[in-house]
């Protein structure tokens, strides 16, 4: 039973260790909404009149784009939440967590519940965007979009601190961020709709987890504001198989990492 | 009572065997010293007395818990002072100190009044809410010296403590430790590699190239050398001689210059009973100059490998790390 409380007392200090550097961190909150900031407005609305018959013509790109940038905010914010591990082990800070009596599994879930909860809370930030973008919303679908980024946040970190819990320095994971966690954004459906494209990608798109975000968020996000006929047209999956997904994948990220990172060396 | 006990511990990485199969222990209160060049396996020790790595074979008990199979109550009853910066910059001191003990499960209650008494024990009180990104080397390691006390711990393991501080910070430091070592009832298990360092020592573990090739006090390693040596110069070094053989010295001899030199168990007895023998009226001689040399731990450490440990000796890794770590250290 001692054992529990300490663990859970372990996993609430590293969750608030992870918020108070990010509060603190008020260049990084303002560059990380940058980001989204640009691909809406300047992408999205350079883009729109070229793209016109999205939804039978109804549809505005950077209506359309919306639902991906929450989720490329999720992916980013939580892949380099996991960056902190590498960070932490580069600049000493992670041996006096390794040394505490707090296990490896409680560090793990930390962490993964710190990346969660920043990207929540930078996912919330962006949703001040929706009336601006004239996206019509009711609160239980604002709760309900909250809830589909939380869980894609939880598998995002996951995968995180899977590639961050043996990488020994900062440049490999960088490379990393190049090779993996671009292609998964762009693969994923966030900025062009899936339906349609070749064969490769549409098989490539499968295997990526952020696929399984985008399209429940989509869904739930355009409800209001387009035809069911036109959301079908643009949807890929059920939302309950999304999320099913989704979860599927957490577990398969989520176990390996929490082993590699306990392996005591 | 043993706060340590170690058996055969043995760790190898890949074919390469970093410590090969030590024994010793480590009474309760004492401060123990592991004293060897730069990769004679003394980190690799520590760590694996840590939990932080584990041992390829043979065992060691820490507090009554064993390192391999109860890690955690290792972890719970123990401080760890590592080599390298183990800060988190971009939180204050103060932080720093907090999460060490949340993490550690101490209550809130007590942590607050006992962050308090250490910051002020360190003397780091005034700069307790700056961020540690603005604080010196000497300041960190404090903080980290205070940092390792939060939980009440039964030992504290030190990893090269003074390593890359300037020499005042230096004796500040010790100066703690030692204080330390009155108020509180805490073990502590060093390694170093500075001769000055391991004469605080109770006693002093030697190790080079993964073994224990010596441990005493550091009075009792010295002992190893014989004695110390007195180089006396007189009117009449002959008959200073036949006067000292009745004090049958382990040894005499002239030295090139003609000065008398003299090895005895006890340099500092010895000089006033010789300036009597000198003196006495039958015969006396007068001495002109007295020079008292005592062995050192560098004298011992050459003696029992044949080689020198060098303070400024600096191969290319550890050369790398005092890089990184004034980068850490500002």
């Amino acid at each position: 039973m001692e054992m529990i409380t300490r663990n859970l007392k372990g996993i609430y200090t590293i969750w608030y260790r992870d918020l108070m550097r990010f509060l603190r961190d008020r260049a990084r909150i303002i560059a990380s909404l940058a980001q989204p900031l640009l691909f809406l407005f300047i992408f999205g609305q350079g883009l729109s009149p070229a793209i016109s018959s999205l939804g039978g013509g109804n549809l505005n790109f950077t209506q359309f784009m919306f639902p991906g940038i929450l989720a490329m905010t999720v992916l980013f914010t939580s892949i380099f939440s996991a960056v902190s591990i590498v960070w932490d082990r580069e600049f000493g800070f992670l041996k006096e967590v390794m040394v505490a009596p707090v296990s490896r599994v409680a560090v793990a879930i930390g962490k993964i519940a710190g990346g969660s909860t920043i990207a929540i809370f930078q996912g919330l930030i962006i949703m001040i965007l929706v009336p601006v973008l004239g996206i019509p919303l009711t609160f239980v679908q604002l709760v309900v979009l909250v809830g589909i980024m939380f869980l894609l946040a939880i598998v995002m970190s996951s995968l995180g601190i899977l590639i961050a819990a043996r990488q020994k320095t900062m440049e490999g994971f960088q490379m990393i961020m190049q090779f993996m966690v671009l292609p998964m954004f762009f693969l994923s459906g966030a900025f062009f709709p899936l339906n349609g494209v070749p064969i490769w990608m549409t098989w490539l798109s499968r295997f990526d987890p952020v696929t399984y975000g985008v399209d429940p968020l989509r869904q739930v996000a355009l409800r209001e504001s387009v035809s069911q006929q036109v959301l079908s047209a643009l949807s890929i999956h059920p939302i309950a198989f999304d999320l099913m997904i989704m979860a599927v994948m957490g577990l398969i990220f989520l176990i390996p990492a929490v082993w590699l990172f306990s392996k005591q060396d | 009572m043993e706060s340590i006990k170690v058996s055969k511990l043995l760790r190898k990485y890949g074919s390469f065997t970093a410590v090969k199969g030590i024994d010793f222990d480590v009474n309760e209160g004492e401060i123990f010293g592991f004293l060897g060049p730069n990769g004679a396996g003394k980190s690799t020790t520590i760590s694996m007395l840590c939990t932080l790595l584990r041992p390829t074979s043979g065992d060691a008990v820490v507090n009554g818990y064993d390192i391999v199979t109860q890690p955690n109550e290792v972890r719970q009853s123990i401080g760890v002072i590592f080599q390298d910066p183990s800060l988190d910059e971009r939180l204050t001191g103060r932080e720093n100190l907090d999460f060490h003990a949340m993490i550690y499960n101490v209550p809130r209650k007590d942590y607050e009044e006992r962050v308090d008494e250490l910051l002020e024990m360190v003397e780091l009180k005034e700069k307790a809410k700056d961020l540690v990104k603005t604080y010196s080397g000497g300041m960190r390691r404090r903080l980290e010296i205070a940092r390792g006390l939060i939980h009440h711990p039964k030992v504290l393991f030190l990893d090269e403590p003074t390593i890359g501080l300037d020499p005042q910070t230096r004796n500040l430091i010790w100066e703690y430790l030692l204080r330390l070592r009155e108020q509180k009832d805490v073990t502590m298990f060093m390694t170093t590699h500075y001769m000055d360092e391991a004469e605080h020592c109770d006693r002093i573990a030697v190790i080079d190239h993964g073994e224990i090739i010596a441990l005493d006090t550091p009075d009792g390693l010295k002992n190893m050398m014989g004695g110390d040596i007195v180089t006396i110069k007189t009117s009449d070094n002959k008959a200073a001689a036949q006067k000292l053989e009745n004090y049958k010295p382990i040894e005499m001899r002239i030295g090139p210059d003609g000065q008398l030199i003299v090895e005895v168990k006890h340099g500092d007895q010895f000089i006033p009973q010789m300036m009597n023998i000198m003196a006495d009226t039958g015969n006396p001689i007068e001495v002109q100059s007295v020079n008292l040399s005592r062995p050192t731990l560098d004298d011992v450490f050459m003696k029992l490998t044949g080689r020198q440990i060098r303070e400024e000796e600096a191969n290319a890794a550890e050369r790398m790390r005092s890089m990184s770590r004034s980068r850490g250290r500002r």
